[in-house]
């Protein structure tokens, strides 16, 4: 059924609603032409583009456990498109107009809020970055406002602004972005890639890869052998156990991003704001929690959790930019396995193997790159070309030295 | 997590630096594919779900290199030596 003000108020007069579900819980056939390995956001929102964008529906989404229960369900919901290195900002920006499309695009409630996000800068040093990093976003078509203190002033007046060490300057606002619900996320691609025939199969864990010659014929699966023309890997946080599979050895290594939510309070937050002296973000979700998270723990983890020597010194983070977080307690806190990059970005690329295609590397970036990365992935395995957004996302640059490394940091992936 | 250095004995995770996988040793830069070692000792790993060797640092301690192998799927440390005995 459509989605409407109609439908709404209809089943609202109801005696008993009649909301049918949202997608079937298919059953895998013996042959399909795409099989797509996770349902996650990205594994859903490729099936999406292939069958809507690319009119590629004979399409099955694979997923070991239940769909968006693995990053999907872990991050903290923040979409935006500022980033600075031209490889990434052209494809996130991409990202940010699929985003504000979305909702009506799969006529399904996302909860897409723009209710901006603002970086902090603390020194003279860091706002002049921040100025190149907002022009190089104007360049890519978005959009980005460099303010000084008293903006930043306006916009969040709790901030500690003269803090002795890490005073507030001003911030790079970019109002576009915001949060979007995670959840809803994926169940809107999910319904809309099974209207349009894609079968999404739960509880069914690829085990193995079938490879003869150099080619991918299908997958092992606990349930059962599926064959396929092509495989797509959206199983970022496992990509080294799929690559493995199939012979490959990855330029990426897992590691566990902790993420808190407090207890709900009144409206207080007005949108994402992060700390530019430390490694910390904070939004408010709409049940008033505030959610918010830091750095990945140092070492590399498949457990999906993380260690309290991180949470402590999120909290701190916190604490030196708005003092009164101290009133509020934690209610929970959780952890994904990022698949962290050589240089901190992702890969979108065929593989050595023929037939197999290849998503992942999304380090802690990857609920906001949902739409691009299924629209970009979904181009790769239709037509066997990158999309134009994410041609520099190829799996050789760590061989060829044409990285895309936002921080500087060079190939150590816990430093990212 | 709580680490026993086999220098200063059982110390908080905190007193420690991670590298990450302990990838050793260096390749020959002389090498006829020296180009292709460096890229897999740099870039490439084989990021296990399981036993997992990796060089943490005692900065706090006796600020020597450690092996460490640690499960990567519940944290558990199997074993600590010293990166140079």
């Amino acid at each position: 059924m459509r989605y409407s003000a109609f439908s709404l108020a209809a089943n609202a007069l109801r005696a008993k609603p009649r909301w049918p579900r949202v997608w079937r819980d298919a059953a895998p056939k013996p042959a399909y032409d795409v099989v797509i390995v996770g349902g996650g956001g990205h594994g859903l929102a490729t099936a999406y583009y292939l069958a809507k964008a690319f009119g590629v529906a004979n399409v099955a989404v694979l997923e070991r456990g239940a769909i968006g229960l693995g990053n999907a369900g872990r991050n903290t919901t923040i979409i935006r498109s500022n980033y600075r290195e031209p490889g990434n900002e052209a494809f996130y920006e991409f990202s940010m107009k699929l985003w504000e499309g979305l909702e009506q695009d799969f006529n399904y409630n996302a909860m897409v809020s723009q209710r901006g996000v603002l970086n902090l800068y603390h020194s003279d040093a860091q706002r002049d970055a921040f100025a190149r990093r907002g022009n190089a976003m104007i360049l890519h078509g978005a959009d980005a406002q460099l303010l000084d203190q008293a903006g930043v002033r306006k916009l969040a007046p709790f901030l500690d602004f003269e803090n002795a060490r890490f005073p507030i300057q001003g911030g790079l606002l970019q109002r576009r972005g915001g949060t979007a619900r995670h959840d809803a996320v994926v169940w809107g691609y999910a319904r809309g890639a099974d209207q349009r025939g894609v079968d999404i199969i739960q509880n069914c864990e690829v085990t193995g890869l079938r490879i003869v010659g150099g080619q991918v014929m299908g997958v092992e699966t606990t349930r059962g052998p599926i064959r396929a023309g092509k495989v797509g890997l959206a199983v970022a946080g496992n990509s080294s156990r799929l690559g493995a599979m199939a012979g490959l050895r990855l330029p990426i290594e897992s590691y566990p991003l902790q993420a808190m939510v407090s207890e709900a309070i009144k409206p207080l937050i007005p949108g994402v704001i992060t700390f530019g002296a430390g490694h910390f973000y904070i939004s408010q979700s709409d049940k008033g929690g505030l959610v918010f998270g830091g750095d990945i723990d140092p070492y590399p983890s498949y457990a999906q959790r993380g260690n309290l020597p991180v949470i402590e010194e999120v909290c701190e983070a916190g604490m030196s930019l708005m003092p009164m977080i101290g009133r509020l307690r934690v209610l929970r806190m959780w952890a994904g396995v990022t698949d962290m990059t050589m240089d901190g970005s992702p890969i979108i690329d065929t593989t050595p193997v023929r037939g197999l295609y290849f998503n992942g590397g999304w380090c802690y970036g990857g609920f906001k790159a949902t739409p691009a990365s299924g629209w970009c992935f979904a181009h790769l395995l239709a037509r066997d070309q990158p999309h134009p957004t994410a041609t520099a996302f190829r799996l050789d640059r760590f061989a060829s030295g044409a990285v895309i490394d936002e921080n500087g940091q060079g190939a150590q992936a816990n430093l990212h | 997590m709580r680490l026993t250095c086999p220098f200063c004995g059982e110390r908080d995770s905190e007193e420690f630096q991670v590298l990450g996988a302990a990838v050793g040793p260096r390749p020959n830069p002389r090498a006829e594919d020296a180009a292709a070692q460096f890229h897999a000792y740099v870039n490439l790993r084989e990021n296990p779900a399981g036993p997992h060797r990796e060089h943490w640092y005692h900065g706090v301690g006796c600020r020597r290199w450690l092996v460490v192998t640690r499960d990567t799927r519940d944290h558990t440390i199997l074993d600590i030596v010293l990166a140079a005995p």
